[in-house]
Protein backbone atom coordinates (compact mmCIF):
# COMPACT_ATOMS: atom_id res chain seq x y z
CA UNK A 1 0.00 0.00 0.00
CA UNK A 2 1.49 2.90 -0.77
CA UNK A 3 1.71 5.42 2.41
CA UNK A 4 3.52 8.58 0.81
CA UNK A 5 3.15 10.27 -2.50
CA UNK A 6 4.12 13.26 -4.15
CA UNK A 7 2.28 14.31 -7.29
CA UNK A 8 4.07 16.82 -8.73
CA UNK A 9 5.86 18.98 -5.92
CA UNK A 10 6.80 22.10 -5.97
CA UNK A 11 8.13 23.99 -3.03
CA UNK A 12 9.55 27.52 -2.30
CA UNK A 13 11.04 29.45 -0.24
CA UNK A 14 9.85 33.39 -1.08
CA UNK A 15 10.47 33.93 -4.87
CA UNK A 16 13.27 30.78 -4.78
CA UNK A 17 11.61 28.04 -6.19
CA UNK A 18 13.87 25.01 -4.41
CA UNK A 19 11.69 21.50 -5.75
CA UNK A 20 10.55 20.99 -9.50
CA UNK A 21 7.29 18.58 -10.03
CA UNK A 22 9.09 16.00 -7.59
CA UNK A 23 7.25 12.80 -8.01
CA UNK A 24 8.17 10.11 -5.14
CA UNK A 25 6.04 6.99 -4.03
CA UNK A 26 6.82 4.98 -0.50
CA UNK A 27 5.19 2.49 0.50
CA UNK A 28 4.07 0.92 3.98
CA UNK A 29 6.87 -0.42 5.93
CA UNK A 30 9.69 0.82 3.24
CA UNK A 31 13.00 2.21 3.76
CA UNK A 32 13.61 4.72 1.45
CA UNK A 33 17.05 7.31 1.19
CA UNK A 34 16.91 10.40 -0.49
CA UNK A 35 20.07 11.54 -1.53
CA UNK A 36 21.89 14.31 -3.18
CA UNK A 37 24.22 17.12 -3.21
CA UNK A 38 24.06 20.24 -1.09
CA UNK A 39 21.15 22.28 -2.10
CA UNK A 40 19.66 19.84 -4.19
CA UNK A 41 16.29 20.14 -2.31
CA UNK A 42 16.21 17.08 0.14
CA UNK A 43 15.33 19.10 3.35
CA UNK A 44 13.29 21.07 1.48
CA UNK A 45 11.62 17.81 0.33
CA UNK A 46 11.17 16.64 4.23
CA UNK A 47 9.94 20.72 5.22
CA UNK A 48 7.13 19.96 2.68
CA UNK A 49 5.98 17.03 3.55
CA UNK A 50 5.97 18.04 7.26
CA UNK A 51 3.93 20.96 6.14
CA UNK A 52 6.69 23.46 7.09
CA UNK A 53 6.38 24.27 3.87
CA UNK A 54 3.59 25.21 1.89
CA UNK A 55 2.36 23.00 -0.80
CA UNK A 56 -0.67 22.29 -3.40
CA UNK A 57 -3.26 20.12 -1.15
CA UNK A 58 -3.25 17.23 -3.98
CA UNK A 59 0.58 17.41 -3.93
CA UNK A 60 1.26 15.70 -1.34
CA UNK A 61 -1.19 12.54 -0.49
CA UNK A 62 -0.46 10.54 3.12
CA UNK A 63 -2.74 7.12 3.04
CA UNK A 64 -4.89 8.47 0.35
CA UNK A 65 -5.63 11.72 1.93
CA UNK A 66 -4.19 15.16 0.13
CA UNK A 67 -2.28 16.70 3.44
CA UNK A 68 -0.10 19.50 1.46
CA UNK A 69 -1.08 22.57 2.69
CA UNK A 70 -1.76 21.45 6.20
CA UNK A 71 -0.02 22.91 9.58
CA UNK A 72 3.11 20.94 10.59
CA UNK A 73 1.17 19.76 14.18
CA UNK A 74 -1.78 18.70 12.38
CA UNK A 75 0.42 16.99 9.89
CA UNK A 76 2.25 15.13 13.14
CA UNK A 77 -1.38 14.26 14.27
CA UNK A 78 -2.05 11.94 11.21
CA UNK A 79 1.51 10.16 12.13
CA UNK A 80 4.37 11.72 10.40
CA UNK A 81 7.13 12.62 12.57
CA UNK A 82 10.53 14.47 11.25
CA UNK A 83 14.06 14.40 13.23
CA UNK A 84 15.28 17.56 12.05
CA UNK A 85 18.84 18.73 10.36
CA UNK A 86 20.95 19.51 13.72
CA UNK A 87 18.61 18.10 16.23
CA UNK A 88 16.83 20.93 17.29
CA UNK A 89 16.56 19.95 21.11
CA UNK A 90 14.72 21.92 23.14
CA UNK A 91 17.10 23.49 25.23
CA UNK A 92 15.34 24.59 28.86
CA UNK A 93 14.05 21.19 29.14
CA UNK A 94 15.51 17.58 30.22
CA UNK A 95 16.23 15.26 27.89
CA UNK A 96 13.22 13.51 28.97
CA UNK A 97 10.56 16.33 29.04
CA UNK A 98 12.31 16.53 25.09
CA UNK A 99 10.38 12.89 25.12
CA UNK A 100 7.36 13.37 26.41
CA UNK A 101 7.31 16.80 24.49
CA UNK A 102 7.61 14.41 21.38
CA UNK A 103 4.19 12.26 22.81
CA UNK A 104 2.24 15.60 23.26
CA UNK A 105 0.07 14.58 20.09
CA UNK A 106 -0.63 11.57 22.24
CA UNK A 107 -1.08 9.22 19.19
CA UNK A 108 -1.60 5.64 20.59
CA UNK A 109 1.20 3.04 18.91
CA UNK A 110 4.03 0.77 20.14
CA UNK A 111 6.40 3.64 21.86
CA UNK A 112 6.62 4.98 24.93
CA UNK A 113 8.95 6.33 27.02
CA UNK A 114 10.08 2.82 28.13
CA UNK A 115 10.49 1.81 24.70
CA UNK A 116 12.28 4.67 23.67
CA UNK A 117 14.71 4.19 26.81
CA UNK A 118 14.62 0.39 26.24
CA UNK A 119 15.95 1.15 22.28
CA UNK A 120 18.16 3.78 23.85
CA UNK A 121 19.64 2.76 27.26
CA UNK A 122 21.86 5.48 27.35
CA UNK A 123 19.38 8.15 26.82
CA UNK A 124 17.68 6.90 30.29
CA UNK A 125 20.94 7.23 32.23
CA UNK A 126 20.76 10.49 31.33
CA UNK A 127 16.78 11.87 31.53
CA UNK A 128 17.57 13.98 34.00
CA UNK A 129 19.80 16.21 32.71
CA UNK A 130 19.55 18.99 30.44
CA UNK A 131 19.46 18.28 26.97
CA UNK A 132 22.46 20.51 25.47
CA UNK A 133 24.74 18.53 28.15
CA UNK A 134 24.38 15.78 26.13
CA UNK A 135 27.24 14.46 23.08
CA UNK A 136 26.36 15.06 19.28
CA UNK A 137 25.22 11.41 19.36
CA UNK A 138 22.86 11.45 22.09
CA UNK A 139 21.46 14.02 21.12
CA UNK A 140 20.66 12.79 18.07
CA UNK A 141 19.16 9.45 20.02
CA UNK A 142 17.43 11.45 21.77
CA UNK A 143 15.72 13.80 19.19
CA UNK A 144 14.72 10.54 17.32
CA UNK A 145 13.45 9.05 20.22
CA UNK A 146 11.86 12.49 20.68
CA UNK A 147 9.81 11.84 17.29
CA UNK A 148 9.40 8.09 17.74
CA UNK A 149 6.98 9.04 20.78
CA UNK A 150 4.56 10.83 17.96
CA UNK A 151 3.86 6.91 17.16
CA UNK A 152 4.27 7.72 13.75
CA UNK A 153 3.78 5.81 10.53
CA UNK A 154 6.45 8.01 8.71
CA UNK A 155 9.26 8.94 10.05
CA UNK A 156 11.69 11.36 8.28
CA UNK A 157 14.82 11.62 9.44
CA UNK A 158 17.21 14.86 8.09
CA UNK A 159 21.01 14.45 8.05
CA UNK A 160 21.10 11.73 11.15
CA UNK A 161 25.25 11.72 10.50
CA UNK A 162 25.62 15.29 10.60
CA UNK A 163 28.70 16.35 12.62
CA UNK A 164 29.09 13.18 13.78
CA UNK A 165 32.14 10.05 14.47
CA UNK A 166 31.59 7.30 12.28
CA UNK A 167 31.18 4.86 15.25
CA UNK A 168 28.38 7.06 16.63
CA UNK A 169 26.51 7.26 13.45
CA UNK A 170 26.97 3.33 13.52
CA UNK A 171 25.65 2.98 16.37
CA UNK A 172 22.06 4.85 15.45
CA UNK A 173 21.74 3.49 12.26
CA UNK A 174 21.76 0.02 13.82
CA UNK A 175 18.78 1.19 15.59
CA UNK A 176 17.18 1.93 12.64
CA UNK A 177 16.41 -1.66 12.87
CA UNK A 178 14.24 -1.92 15.81
CA UNK A 179 11.99 1.21 14.30
CA UNK A 180 11.48 -0.45 10.76
CA UNK A 181 10.52 -3.29 12.67
CA UNK A 182 7.62 -1.93 14.40
CA UNK A 183 6.20 -1.48 11.05
CA UNK A 184 7.48 2.52 10.70
CA UNK A 185 8.15 3.59 7.30
CA UNK A 186 11.48 5.72 7.01
CA UNK A 187 12.64 8.07 4.98
CA UNK A 188 16.10 8.75 5.27
CA UNK A 189 17.83 11.93 4.15
CA UNK A 190 21.65 12.02 4.00
CA UNK A 191 24.59 13.22 2.27
CA UNK A 192 26.49 10.47 3.47
CA UNK A 193 25.74 8.02 0.70
CA UNK A 194 26.83 4.83 1.46
CA UNK A 195 25.08 5.24 5.11
CA UNK A 196 21.85 5.70 3.12
CA UNK A 197 22.06 2.79 0.85
CA UNK A 198 23.14 0.64 3.51
CA UNK A 199 20.54 1.23 5.48
CA UNK A 200 17.24 1.49 2.66
CA UNK A 201 16.11 -0.57 -0.30
CA UNK A 202 15.48 2.10 -2.89
CA UNK A 203 16.48 5.79 -3.36
CA UNK A 204 16.14 8.90 -4.58
CA UNK A 205 18.55 10.60 -6.20
CA UNK A 206 17.76 14.90 -6.15
CA UNK A 207 19.24 17.25 -8.09
CA UNK A 208 19.22 21.04 -8.25
CA UNK A 209 15.43 20.57 -6.88
CA UNK A 210 14.84 17.66 -9.52
CA UNK A 211 14.23 14.25 -9.17
CA UNK A 212 17.84 12.66 -11.17
CA UNK A 213 16.84 9.38 -10.14
CA UNK A 214 15.21 6.40 -8.57
CA UNK A 215 16.88 2.74 -7.93
CA UNK A 216 16.48 -0.01 -5.81
CA UNK A 217 19.71 0.11 -3.63
CA UNK A 218 20.81 -3.59 -4.13
CA UNK A 219 21.37 -3.26 -8.17
CA UNK A 220 21.70 0.27 -10.01
CA UNK A 221 24.32 1.62 -12.39
CA UNK A 222 27.13 3.66 -10.30
CA UNK A 223 27.68 5.59 -13.74
CA UNK A 224 24.27 6.63 -13.76
CA UNK A 225 23.84 8.12 -10.03
CA UNK A 226 27.59 9.56 -10.41
CA UNK A 227 25.60 11.73 -12.81
CA UNK A 228 22.30 11.89 -10.88
CA UNK A 229 24.44 13.03 -8.20
CA UNK A 230 26.86 15.91 -9.62
CA UNK A 231 24.81 16.55 -12.58
CA UNK A 232 27.86 15.53 -15.44
CA UNK B 1 14.41 51.12 63.38
CA UNK B 2 13.03 53.71 61.57
CA UNK B 3 15.55 53.03 58.38
CA UNK B 4 14.02 49.15 59.20
CA UNK B 5 10.92 49.88 59.08
CA UNK B 6 11.19 52.23 55.33
CA UNK B 7 13.19 48.42 53.81
CA UNK B 8 10.07 46.58 55.27
CA UNK B 9 7.37 48.76 53.91
CA UNK B 10 9.61 49.24 50.52
CA UNK B 11 9.88 44.81 50.10
CA UNK B 12 5.87 44.80 50.97
CA UNK B 13 5.44 47.65 48.39
CA UNK B 14 7.34 45.47 45.47
CA UNK B 15 4.49 42.75 45.54
CA UNK B 16 2.79 45.26 43.86
CA UNK B 17 5.19 45.70 41.32
CA UNK B 18 5.83 42.24 40.87
CA UNK B 19 2.45 41.59 40.31
CA UNK B 20 2.09 43.78 37.75
CA UNK B 21 5.12 42.44 35.71
CA UNK B 22 4.11 39.10 36.01
CA UNK B 23 1.68 39.53 33.10
CA UNK B 24 4.19 41.28 30.80
CA UNK B 25 6.94 38.67 32.01
CA UNK B 26 5.03 35.78 30.80
CA UNK B 27 3.61 36.86 27.31
CA UNK B 28 7.34 37.84 26.65
CA UNK B 29 8.73 34.91 27.82
CA UNK B 30 6.50 32.34 25.77
CA UNK B 31 6.16 34.48 22.67
CA UNK B 32 8.28 37.50 22.59
CA UNK B 33 5.20 39.60 22.92
CA UNK B 34 5.81 42.97 24.22
CA UNK B 35 2.57 44.43 25.25
CA UNK B 36 2.50 48.19 25.00
CA UNK B 37 -1.08 47.72 26.50
CA UNK B 38 -0.14 46.16 29.72
CA UNK B 39 -0.27 48.67 31.99
CA UNK B 40 -3.41 49.61 30.43
CA UNK B 41 -5.28 45.95 30.95
CA UNK B 42 -4.46 46.19 34.45
CA UNK B 43 -6.37 49.33 34.85
CA UNK B 44 -9.23 48.04 32.94
CA UNK B 45 -9.23 45.27 35.22
CA UNK B 46 -9.75 48.07 38.05
CA UNK B 47 -13.10 49.02 36.08
CA UNK B 48 -14.07 45.69 35.67
CA UNK B 49 -14.48 44.98 38.86
CA UNK B 50 -15.78 48.48 39.97
CA UNK B 51 -18.76 48.11 37.65
CA UNK B 52 -19.28 44.65 38.89
CA UNK B 53 -18.84 46.00 42.48
CA UNK B 54 -21.51 48.49 41.89
CA UNK B 55 -23.60 46.25 40.09
CA UNK B 56 -24.18 43.68 42.27
CA UNK B 57 -22.87 44.68 45.96
CA UNK B 58 -20.32 42.11 46.12
CA UNK B 59 -16.74 43.73 47.57
CA UNK B 60 -13.57 44.03 45.38
CA UNK B 61 -11.83 40.50 46.50
CA UNK B 62 -15.15 38.84 45.13
CA UNK B 63 -15.48 40.54 42.10
CA UNK B 64 -12.49 38.11 41.00
CA UNK B 65 -14.78 35.36 40.29
CA UNK B 66 -16.15 37.83 38.00
CA UNK B 67 -13.16 39.35 36.76
CA UNK B 68 -10.32 37.23 36.59
CA UNK B 69 -12.03 34.75 33.76
CA UNK B 70 -13.28 37.61 31.97
CA UNK B 71 -9.83 39.03 31.42
CA UNK B 72 -9.01 35.31 30.82
CA UNK B 73 -11.07 35.12 27.74
CA UNK B 74 -10.57 38.68 26.94
CA UNK B 75 -6.74 37.52 26.47
CA UNK B 76 -7.87 34.52 24.76
CA UNK B 77 -9.72 36.18 21.92
CA UNK B 78 -7.61 38.88 21.61
CA UNK B 79 -4.31 36.41 20.58
CA UNK B 80 -6.29 34.62 18.59
CA UNK B 81 -8.12 37.16 17.00
CA UNK B 82 -5.24 39.55 16.55
CA UNK B 83 -2.38 39.40 18.34
CA UNK B 84 -1.22 36.00 16.57
CA UNK B 85 -1.31 37.96 13.34
CA UNK B 86 1.39 39.85 14.64
CA UNK B 87 3.96 37.30 15.36
CA UNK B 88 5.66 36.28 12.00
CA UNK B 89 6.83 39.78 11.56
CA UNK B 90 9.39 40.98 14.35
CA UNK B 91 9.45 42.48 17.28
CA UNK B 92 7.63 46.03 15.87
CA UNK B 93 3.96 44.90 14.91
CA UNK B 94 2.97 43.50 18.09
CA UNK B 95 4.24 47.02 19.46
CA UNK B 96 2.18 48.94 17.19
CA UNK B 97 -0.86 46.96 17.47
CA UNK B 98 -0.61 46.84 21.31
CA UNK B 99 -0.04 50.54 21.78
CA UNK B 100 -2.95 51.35 19.68
CA UNK B 101 -4.83 49.19 21.74
CA UNK B 102 -3.62 51.13 24.87
CA UNK B 103 -4.91 53.97 23.24
CA UNK B 104 -8.27 52.31 22.61
CA UNK B 105 -8.80 51.28 26.27
CA UNK B 106 -8.02 54.44 27.71
CA UNK B 107 -9.96 56.61 25.40
CA UNK B 108 -12.48 54.54 25.90
CA UNK B 109 -12.61 54.35 29.47
CA UNK B 110 -12.52 58.16 29.02
CA UNK B 111 -15.56 57.67 27.23
CA UNK B 112 -17.36 55.76 29.70
CA UNK B 113 -16.14 56.61 33.27
CA UNK B 114 -14.80 60.13 32.78
CA UNK B 115 -11.77 61.57 33.67
CA UNK B 116 -13.03 60.82 37.66
CA UNK B 117 -10.17 59.17 39.94
CA UNK B 118 -11.91 56.11 41.25
CA UNK B 119 -10.94 53.47 44.32
CA UNK B 120 -12.00 50.15 45.53
CA UNK B 121 -13.29 49.88 49.05
CA UNK B 122 -12.25 46.81 50.65
CA UNK B 123 -13.09 48.09 53.99
CA UNK B 124 -11.41 47.34 57.33
CA UNK B 125 -8.38 45.53 56.06
CA UNK B 126 -7.11 48.66 54.13
CA UNK B 127 -5.54 49.96 57.31
CA UNK B 128 -5.97 47.14 59.73
CA UNK B 129 -2.08 46.43 60.88
CA UNK B 130 -0.10 44.42 63.05
CA UNK B 131 2.58 45.89 65.51
CA UNK B 132 5.88 43.97 65.93
CA UNK B 133 8.81 44.53 68.18
CA UNK B 134 10.59 47.59 67.56
CA UNK B 135 8.03 49.78 67.23
CA UNK B 136 7.77 48.17 63.14
CA UNK B 137 3.85 48.12 62.15
CA UNK B 138 3.27 46.26 58.93
CA UNK B 139 0.14 47.16 57.23
CA UNK B 140 -2.21 43.80 56.93
CA UNK B 141 -3.09 44.63 53.11
CA UNK B 142 0.80 45.20 52.02
CA UNK B 143 1.26 41.81 53.38
CA UNK B 144 -1.62 40.39 51.92
CA UNK B 145 -0.52 41.63 48.21
CA UNK B 146 3.30 40.43 49.11
CA UNK B 147 2.08 37.08 50.12
CA UNK B 148 -0.31 36.92 46.59
CA UNK B 149 2.62 37.51 44.56
CA UNK B 150 4.54 35.03 46.09
CA UNK B 151 1.43 32.42 45.93
CA UNK B 152 1.06 33.71 42.11
CA UNK B 153 5.12 33.20 41.13
CA UNK B 154 4.80 29.99 42.79
CA UNK B 155 1.78 29.32 41.38
CA UNK B 156 3.67 29.45 37.52
CA UNK B 157 6.59 28.02 39.13
CA UNK B 158 4.54 24.42 39.35
CA UNK B 159 2.52 25.26 35.93
CA UNK B 160 5.63 25.19 34.49
CA UNK B 161 7.74 22.65 35.86
CA UNK B 162 5.20 19.98 36.54
CA UNK B 163 2.68 19.84 33.97
CA UNK B 164 1.83 19.70 30.55
CA UNK B 165 1.07 22.59 29.29
CA UNK B 166 3.77 24.06 31.48
CA UNK B 167 6.37 22.02 29.54
CA UNK B 168 4.80 22.80 26.00
CA UNK B 169 5.09 26.50 27.04
CA UNK B 170 8.85 26.26 27.75
CA UNK B 171 8.97 24.35 24.64
CA UNK B 172 7.88 26.96 22.80
CA UNK B 173 9.95 29.69 24.15
CA UNK B 174 12.60 27.47 23.08
CA UNK B 175 12.24 26.97 19.54
CA UNK B 176 8.22 27.72 18.24
CA UNK B 177 8.57 25.69 15.06
CA UNK B 178 10.16 22.93 16.36
CA UNK B 179 7.26 22.94 18.85
CA UNK B 180 5.04 23.04 16.49
CA UNK B 181 6.23 19.72 14.86
CA UNK B 182 5.75 17.83 17.87
CA UNK B 183 2.45 18.60 17.44
CA UNK B 184 1.95 21.98 19.13
CA UNK B 185 -0.44 24.19 18.06
CA UNK B 186 1.32 27.21 18.72
CA UNK B 187 -1.58 29.57 17.92
CA UNK B 188 -3.68 28.15 20.82
CA UNK B 189 -1.32 27.83 22.78
CA UNK B 190 0.03 31.38 22.71
CA UNK B 191 -4.00 32.44 23.29
CA UNK B 192 -4.07 30.29 26.06
CA UNK B 193 -0.63 32.37 27.63
CA UNK B 194 -2.43 35.56 27.09
CA UNK B 195 -5.28 34.50 28.81
CA UNK B 196 -2.96 33.18 31.86
CA UNK B 197 -1.18 36.59 31.81
CA UNK B 198 -4.44 38.10 31.91
CA UNK B 199 -5.51 35.89 35.15
CA UNK B 200 -2.37 37.47 36.88
CA UNK B 201 -3.38 40.78 35.33
CA UNK B 202 -6.84 40.86 36.57
CA UNK B 203 -5.68 40.16 40.71
CA UNK B 204 -3.08 43.15 39.93
CA UNK B 205 -5.53 45.17 38.54
CA UNK B 206 -8.01 45.03 41.77
CA UNK B 207 -5.16 44.84 44.37
CA UNK B 208 -4.07 47.59 43.00
CA UNK B 209 -6.94 49.83 42.76
CA UNK B 210 -8.17 49.08 46.37
CA UNK B 211 -4.48 50.54 47.57
CA UNK B 212 -4.29 53.35 44.85
CA UNK B 213 -6.46 55.80 43.48
CA UNK B 214 -6.98 55.20 39.28
CA UNK B 215 -8.30 57.39 36.25
CA UNK B 216 -8.34 55.99 32.77
CA UNK B 217 -4.47 57.60 32.15
CA UNK B 218 -3.17 55.75 35.04
CA UNK B 219 -1.99 52.13 32.85
CA UNK B 220 1.20 53.55 31.60
CA UNK B 221 2.84 53.81 34.73
CA UNK B 222 1.80 50.93 35.78
CA UNK B 223 3.39 49.62 32.52
CA UNK B 224 6.82 51.57 33.19
CA UNK B 225 7.11 49.89 36.85
CA UNK B 226 6.24 46.18 35.33
CA UNK B 227 8.70 46.44 32.60
CA UNK B 228 11.28 47.85 35.20
CA UNK B 229 10.57 45.23 37.64
CA UNK B 230 10.99 42.13 34.52
CA UNK B 231 14.41 43.89 33.75
CA UNK B 232 15.96 44.02 36.92
CA UNK B 233 15.40 40.29 37.99
CA UNK B 234 16.60 39.00 34.06
CA UNK B 235 13.92 38.35 31.04
CA UNK B 236 12.37 34.83 32.01
CA UNK B 237 12.91 34.68 35.43
CA UNK B 238 9.89 34.83 37.44
CA UNK B 239 11.35 34.78 40.95
CA UNK B 240 13.98 37.27 39.71
CA UNK B 241 10.57 39.73 38.65
CA UNK B 242 9.82 39.30 42.49
CA UNK B 243 13.43 40.78 43.41
CA UNK B 244 12.80 43.10 40.72
CA UNK B 245 9.67 44.55 42.39
CA UNK B 246 11.11 44.43 45.89
CA UNK B 247 14.09 46.47 44.74
CA UNK B 248 12.26 48.83 43.08
CA UNK B 249 9.88 48.85 46.09
CA UNK B 250 12.60 49.44 48.41
CA UNK B 251 14.23 52.41 46.19
CA UNK B 252 10.91 54.03 46.39
CA UNK B 253 10.81 53.91 49.73
CA UNK B 254 14.45 54.90 50.89
CA UNK B 255 13.33 57.75 48.33
CA UNK B 256 10.43 58.96 50.00
CA UNK B 257 12.09 58.86 53.28
CA UNK B 258 14.45 61.08 52.49
CA UNK B 259 12.18 63.63 50.58
CA UNK B 260 8.82 62.98 49.94
CA UNK B 261 9.10 63.77 46.13
CA UNK B 262 11.93 61.70 45.19
CA UNK B 263 9.66 58.27 45.30
CA UNK B 264 9.48 57.98 41.58
CA UNK B 265 12.43 59.41 40.91
CA UNK B 266 14.49 57.30 43.47
CA UNK B 267 12.69 53.83 41.99
CA UNK B 268 13.68 54.38 38.26
CA UNK B 269 16.97 55.43 39.27
CA UNK B 270 18.21 52.25 40.98
CA UNK B 271 16.59 50.48 37.91
CA UNK B 272 19.27 52.61 35.56
CA UNK B 273 21.54 51.62 37.80
CA UNK B 274 21.14 48.22 37.44
CA UNK B 275 20.89 48.78 33.90
CA UNK B 276 24.12 49.99 33.74
CA UNK B 277 26.16 47.35 36.13
CA UNK B 278 24.01 44.08 34.87
CA UNK B 279 22.35 44.64 31.33
CA UNK B 280 20.38 41.57 31.17
CA UNK B 281 19.18 42.07 34.58
CA UNK B 282 20.09 40.15 37.89
CA UNK B 283 18.54 36.11 36.88
CA UNK B 284 18.39 36.73 33.08
CA UNK B 285 16.89 33.50 31.36
CA UNK B 286 16.39 33.86 28.32
CA UNK B 287 19.48 34.30 26.05
CA UNK B 288 17.77 36.27 22.71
Amino acid sequence: MTLLQTRDLSAFYGDFQALFDINVSIEEGETVAIIGANGAGKTTFLRAVAGVLEAEPEAIMFDGKPIGGMTPHEIVHLGIALVPEGRRLFQSLSVEENLLLGGHSERPGPWSLKRVYELFPRIEELRRLPAPSLSGGQQQMAAIGRALMSNPRLLLCDELSLGLAPVVIRDIYACLGSITGQGTTVVLVEQDINRALDASARFYCLQEGRLALSAPTKDFDRAALTAAYFGL
Amino acid sequence: MEWLNTIIQGMLLGGIYALFAIGLSLSFGIMRLVNIAHGDFIVLSAYVSLVVSQGTGLDPFSTLIIVVPAMFVLGYVMQRGLLNATLSGGLLPPLLVTFGISVIIQNGLLQGFGAYTHRLQEGAIETASVRLPGGISIGVYPLLVFAVAILSIGGLQVLFYSTRLGRAFRAVSDDADTAELMGIDNRKLYAVALGIAMIFTAIAGVLFAIRTNFDPAAGPIRLILAFEAVIIGGLGSMWGTLVGGVILGVAQAVGAALNPTWQILAGHIAFLIILIVRPSGLFPRTRD
